[in-house]
């Protein structure tokens, strides 16, 4: 579908936001290449990580085709700072433990599942595309870590406490996955963004459903933070910049 | 009298794309093409595999019509690498390369054949349920790890002859 000129900006911006949480998201992923459990999860989450960043590419690539002048997924990715990406706060974090990356991977993926089933019914094309290929993976991914859920959590001591902890630090960082502003709003009446609104009961359902088989109490909701989809993040994802955009900071245009 | 369920039916898009080699006006390409392995399997072509989905000529202009496996696999530079310089040893110099995501590639659109192939070389084939080990078809076997040496494999390991190995992944 071909969008007018102000729709483009809000497909732009949308579009932005579902690369970043991708990106940001496989960046912290891939922090555990080397550093995993064991040979084989380290091989795992590798291939996870490369997931969303292929799939933070796709959207990079079509928010540059649709901004056009010479902007690339590059431009995207390596020359905005921490006030102009608009991921959600969750993909931020710093890894932590390994339980709390698993349990931030497993919040998530409950979440990224049905988000991208719903926009595999958008009425843009490309997203569609991208959703329909990226749901596949998504379900690879959401089976994984409710296997690793249920092992840590009904596991040993050590490892129970430590994915409580890591369920009580991360609990409220979740409300900001089913925020809609008035951006939003539009594309949805449009048909072209998904509602996350519509599919917060199926998340809670997916995710009180594992936790309790794996003995982990459902935490209340007590507090909340939002901001990433307008810029306002934790002073982390500054951390994860200067790391991820180095090379073409020091050296603008490297190519190798 | 076998049920129709038996009969192995053909994936609508895989029939398409079938369809678009047979009566493609350009036959010589796909066959330049038909040289071209995956390189983590290099006993499957592009085109057995389901990732090479078009190529025609308009004027001088090789199109080229690929769609991933996995969204990030690092392979896919090399198989378009590849296929240009397949393309350009045949004389075919400017290309273009369209990456197509939809259709959704699919494991459904590999022959019987290269799944054959693809036990013979040592990565069981994708299924549906029954794993069978590819050095000894035994279907005895336990998951190691859901992923193996690259996104698209799993690590299994057989219990009846003890080998691990790599299962392409049923998506």
């Amino acid at each position: 579908m071909s969008h007018n000129a102000h729709e483009n900006a809000q497909v732009v911006t949308y579009v932005l936001r579902l690369a970043d949480d991708a990106l940001v998201l496989g960046h912290r992923l891939s922090e555990w290449t080397s550093r995993a459990p064991f040979l084989e999860e380290d091989l795992a989450l590798t291939n996870v990580a490369l997931d969303f960043v292929g799939r933070a590419r796709m959207y990079y690539q079509y928010a540059a085709e649709l901004t056009g002048d010479g902007a690339t997924e590059d431009t995207f990715a390596y020359t905005r700072d921490a006030r102009e990406f608009s991921n959600l706060l969750l993909c931020e974090l710093p890894r932590g433990d390994f339980a709390f990356s698993v349990v931030r991977q497993f919040l998530y993926d409950a979440y990224a599942l049905p988000f991208l089933r719903e926009l595999k019914s958008s009425c843009d094309q490309r997203l569609a595309g991208i959703a329909a290929k990226a749901e596949k993976e998504s379900t690879y991914h959401l089976r994984r870590g409710k296997e690793w859920v249920l092992r840590l959590g009904d596991g040993t001591a050590e490892s129970h406490q430590r994915m409580r902890q890591a369920l009580n630090d991360l609990w409220g960082y979740t409300n900001e996955l089913f925020e809609v502003d008035a951006l939003e709003e539009s594309l949805i009446a449009e048909g072209i963004a998904v509602d996350p609104r519509t599919i917060r009961d199926e998340w809670h359902q997916t995710v009180a459903s594992v936790l309790t088989e794996a003995t982990l109490p459902v935490p209340e909701s007590s507090w909340t933070v939002q901001g990433g989809r307008t810029g306002y993040h934790t002073e982390s994802l500054g951390y994860l910049l200067a790391e991820l955009q180095f090379m073409q900071r020091a050296y603008p245009g490297l190519r190798w | 009298m076998p049920s129709a369920d038996l009969i192995p039916l053909l994936p609508e898009e895989e029939l398409a794309r079938r369809t678009r080699r047979a009566d493609s006006a350009h036959p010589e390409l796909w066959t330049i093409l038909d040289a071209v392995m995956d390189p983590e399997i290099p006993v499957i072509t592009l085109y057995e595999l389901g990732v090479l989905q078009d190529v025609y000529l308009d004027g001088d202009v090789v199109h080229l019509v690929m769609t991933p496996t996995y969204i990030g696999c690092p392979a896919m530079g090399v198989m378009e690498e590849d296929a240009r310089a397949a393309l350009a040893e045949a004389g075919y110099t400017m290309v273009t390369v369209e990456m197509r995501l939809a259709p959704a590639w699919t494991t459904a659109w590999l022959t019987p054949e290269s799944r054959r192939k693809m036990a013979e070389y040592g990565v069981a084939a994708p299924s549906g349920e029954n794993i069978q080990c590819p050095q000894c078809s035994s279907e005895a076997v336990v998951v190691i790890s859901e992923f193996g040496s690259t996104a698209c494999k799993a690590l299994y390991r057989c219990q009846s002859c003890s080998e691990p190995f790599d299962l392409f992944k049923a998506i």
